[in-house]
Order: C-alpha cells, then structure tokens, then sequence
C-alpha cells in the first residue's frame, strides 16, 4: 500500500513537472508559490513512505571515522557543540553519531560548546544517547560534559594552554579536579583528538586555527553542507576528515552500523533525511531546466 | 582622553597578543588576555539583552508596527531569563546544570526553542528552490559554467549519482557524477576558498596594525584622522 502511495506522489510531483516544462516552452514563468509546493511534496513524501538509501563512505568522512576507530581504547577524543537549534536538523545526527563511534570504542568523551545554545544540546544529547545506549558509562569517569564559555575562539586560545584558567567545573558543578577523566589533562594539547561540529562561527576552522594547529592535536569536524566548501582548504593537512552537510552524516551512520553489529537498530536521521533531500535536488534541478527553458522561450517570443 | 585611552588599551592588547606569539616568556600574557576578553565578553549578553528588551518594550509601548511580536520576544525572554537564572524545576537546585534534563529551561529549550529555530533553517530549502530556479540561467559563459558545477554537485550529494554514472569503469572514474562533485569541491572550489582566505587574511593583517597603531578609529564612533 505504501508502494503504491509512493508511486502515486512521485507521478503526481513528475506530472506536475511535466505541465511546468510545457508551460516554460511557450516563454511562461512559474510562479514563487508554485516551486514552493513541489519542494514542499519532494520533502514530505519521501518522509511519509519513508524512502531511504545505501550510502559510501567518501575519503573525507571515512578519514574521521578511521582516526576515532583506530586510536587505541581509553584515547580522550573532545566533541565540541557549536550550532544551535537552527542547524541541529542537519548537524545533529553527526554529534549522535560520533558520540556512539566514541563511546561504543571506550574512548573518553569530553563535551563543550562554544555557543551558547550548545549547551542545552550536549545535555540533551548526553539523557538520549548516552543514557539511553550507555547506560554503564559514567558521568566524570567514561564521559564529561563541561559545557559553554563565552568568548569564541578566546576560549580556545586560553584552553590550549590550560582548561582550568576557565573551566573550573563541569555543567554539573563539579570540581574538574575531582572527576577522574580530567586526570592528567592539562589542556587540550592533551586530548588525541578534537571534533568540532557546526556550521557557523565560531566552529570546525576556529577549532583549526586556535587549537588544532597551535596545539598539534589533531582536529576533525562535521558542518552544514553550506559552510562546508570553505573548510575545504584545511583537508586533510589541518583537518583530518569531515562530514558535510546530512549526506556526510548519512555516511558517516552508514560506516559505522556496518562495522557495528549492536547498533544495527539505531536511528539513522542522516539515512533518513537523505530521502527528501534527493528528491528536493531533483527537483531544484527540474526548476533550473524549467527556468532555462522559460528564460530562452521567452526571450524568442519577444524577439519575433 | 576619551580617545587617548581606548586607543592605548588597543594598542598595548594588540601588541601583547602579537608578541605573546612569538615570545614564550611573555605567552601568559595573551592567555591573560583572553581570559580578560572572555570576561568582557559575558557582559556583551547584558548589553544584548538590555538593548533587546529596551527596543521591543519601547514598540510594544508605542503600538508600532507587529508590535504584537515585540510582546512574545519580550515574554519570552524574561520567562527563559527566570527559568535558567533561578533554574526552575531542576533537580540538582540553583548549583545544577543550567541544562538538565526535565528542568523548565531545558524543556522550553526542547520544545518551543528547538522545532521554531528548526522551521526556520527548513525555510531554507523553499528559498534555494525559488532562487536557483530564477538565478541560474545560461545567460553567458560564465553562468553555463556555474548551472553545470551546481548540476554535478546536485546530483553528486545524492545517491543518484552513484546510480546513473556508477557503471563507469574505474579507470574513467572521473567522469563518475561524486567523483566529479568531489573534484569540483577540491579543486576549482579550493582554489577560490584559498584565494579568498589569502585576500582576508592580508585585509585582517592590515586591518589590524592599523587599529593598532591607532589609524583606524572608526570603532570609537569617530572619523579616522
């Protein structure tokens, strides 16, 4: 039956399409409404008959996913949350994802934020994953949440040298001093790795530039498909691997339900989420064929 | 004196936080530095929402126009305001996290904040719809070149275009839609990202010594001498 839905809307957006496309060959325009409601359908149909797809691992992704599952157990890997509620729709599923990869390794995890509304995600990423999947990890032992600081990439430039010059306690109020995962750690320059997931400033280059680089640490990051072309430049000398956009995330959940067994049944919002964004890129480029089509009709219609 | 000091502070903070690079006996000296700037840093949020509450009170007062919005920002900010600062219904009490789990803040945080700011980004897509139907037109060269990249680059972030050029033998791969899209982000797309960081970053260096050296002073709320 949902096969059959399926079949339905798809011809439905491809009959749609159609009339647009014959319409743009007599020189018409479509109007704003109209584009507005076939991504509209693109977005939700394949939500409603949950359409989903295999995804690859590119070099760029599976370079971070190789360094998280190659780095020997107990390593100190910090995942920095550094969107809002804005972005978390398309960053989100990288966070649970790499908190899984992390702990599911028995790595120790170190969470913070440098903006402010990433605090509130990290607590609520640490009651669903954490203590949902985790229930034997330990909050100051096997996990830490030390929250946000203000002050952008001053934070990192003073927690490259030292935490405790800012970081007294964790979310909690705990002394870091008493929390048996801050033994021996200084500074970040005694972390293994740095994983920053964003999409905006500060985020994945700040991360590279301020702490990353000065720190000799290597630093890994997941970003918003739309600021991912400019951290292009830092791979994979400074940046080690990344996941862009939800496709990086859809590749990223693919690798590691491959190679884990236990996490077979995991949520994939990323899998998931790349159902409508292919349908919403086929039909943005339908529209850009359409508008081409409407632009040089048109223009002929005037001429003659 | 009123520009004689800021432009002092300016140019004794810039210089240390140079310098403090370069010189490890003095590299204490920028971390102190920072530290000073996070500290201010935390009272550009009293001022942020003093100018916020200021503004909004002000039109919902004066019935400007949507002065009915200015009503809910200013409701909602002083409810968020009492639910974190007094950290209402939190189990670990007013020394707890700010964001724990079932506490009043966090979940308005979940449940209003978080689906409003979501709806917002998912704006996006309608709007990238609308332009790239409108913007990409193969007006002249240089637009062609731009519909096809954005077309390889559509197709390469699906798994469609594993599916249509996925045949392709290994030694052709290039031609393979994600290995194109993978090559026009490292390639034609680093090269610009490069030249556009080179140009900023000679435009901060400069940028910097001269409000440094106190040539810059429009940040003062003054014309440059």
């Amino acid at each position: 039956m949902s096969n059959l839905g399926l079949i339905i809307s798809l011809l439905i957006i491809g009959a749609g399409l159609l009339w647009l496309l014959i319409r743009s060959l007599q020189g018409k325009e479509v109007e704003r409404r109209i584009i507005f409601l076939f991504i509209g359908l693109a977005v939700s149909v394949p939500l409603l008959f949950n359409i989903t797809f295999s995804e690859k691992a590119t070099p760029i992704v599976k370079a971070l996913y190789d360094k998280i599952d190659n780095l020997p157990e107990g390593s100190n890997i910090l995942l920095s949350f550094d969107y809002g509620p804005t972005m978390a729709p398309e960053v989100q599923p990288m966070s649970d994802v790499l908190i899984r990869h992390v702990l599911a390794k028995n790595h120790h995890l170190f969470l913070m934020g440098l903006w402010a509304t990433g605090q509130s995600l990290g607590a609520e990423a640490v009651d669903r994953i954490i203590k949902g999947d985790f229930p034997e990890k330990i909050d100051g032992i096997d996990f830490v949440n030390i929250g946000y600081k203000a002050g952008n990439q001053g934070v990192l430039n003073v927690i490259v040298t030292d935490f405790r010059k800012l970081y007294a306690t964790d979310v909690g109020g705990r002394d870091l001093d008493s929390l048996p995962i801050f033994n021996g750690i200084k500074s970040l320059k005694d972390m293994d790795l740095l994983i920053s997931v964003g999409g905006g400033f500060p985020g994945v280059k700040e991360w590279v530039q301020f702490a990353g680089d000065p720190g000799n640490v290597p630093t890994g990051g997941g970003s918003a498909a739309v600021s991912a072309p400019l951290l292009y430049p830092y791979y994979p000398r400074q940046m080690l691997g990344l996941m862009g956009g939800i496709k990086g995330a859809a590749e990223y959940e693919s690798e590691f339900k491959r190679h884990y067994e236990r996490f077979k049944d995991m949520p994939e919002p990323g899998v998931k989420m790349m159902g409508p964004q292919t349908l919403a890129h086929l039909v943005i480029m339908a529209f850009i064929v359409i508008g081409n089509l409407s632009y040089f009709f048109g223009k002929k219609g005037k001429q003659s | 004196m009123k520009r004689k000091i800021p432009v002092l502070i300016t140019f004794v903070v810039g210089s240390v936080l140079i310098l403090s690079v370069f010189f490890p006996p003095i590299e204490t000296w920028g971390e102190d530095f920072s530290i000073f700037f996070d500290i201010i840093a935390v009272f550009a949020f009293f001022l942020g929402g003093g100018n916020l509450l200021r503004i909004h009170t002000k039109k919902a007062i004066k019935r400007q126009k949507d002065w009915g919005f200015s009503i809910v920002t200013v409701l909602g900010f002083i409810i968020m305001l009492i639910a974190g600062l007094f950290k209402v219904w939190n189990d670990g009490g007013i020394a707890g996290d700010v964001a724990a789990p079932g506490s009043l803040f966090q979940m308005m945080y979940n449940w209003i904040f978080t689906p409003l700011g979501a709806t917002m980004y998912a704006l996006l897509a309608f709007f990238v719809a609308s332009a790239s139907y409108r913007a990409f037109r193969a007006k002249n060269v240089g637009a062609t070149i731009l519909l096809v990249a954005s077309f390889i680059i559509l197709l390469g972030r699906t798994p469609l275009g594993t599916y249509v050029t996925g045949w392709i033998p290994k030694s052709l791969s290039i031609f393979n839609i994600p290995d194109l899209a993978i090559w026009i982000m490292t390639a034609p797309n680093l090269a610009g990202q490069r030249a556009i960081m080179i140009g900023i970053a000679l435009g901060v260096v400069s940028m910097s010594l001269r409000l440094i050296l106190g040539v810059e002073r429009t940040y003062l709320g003054v014309d440059n001498e």
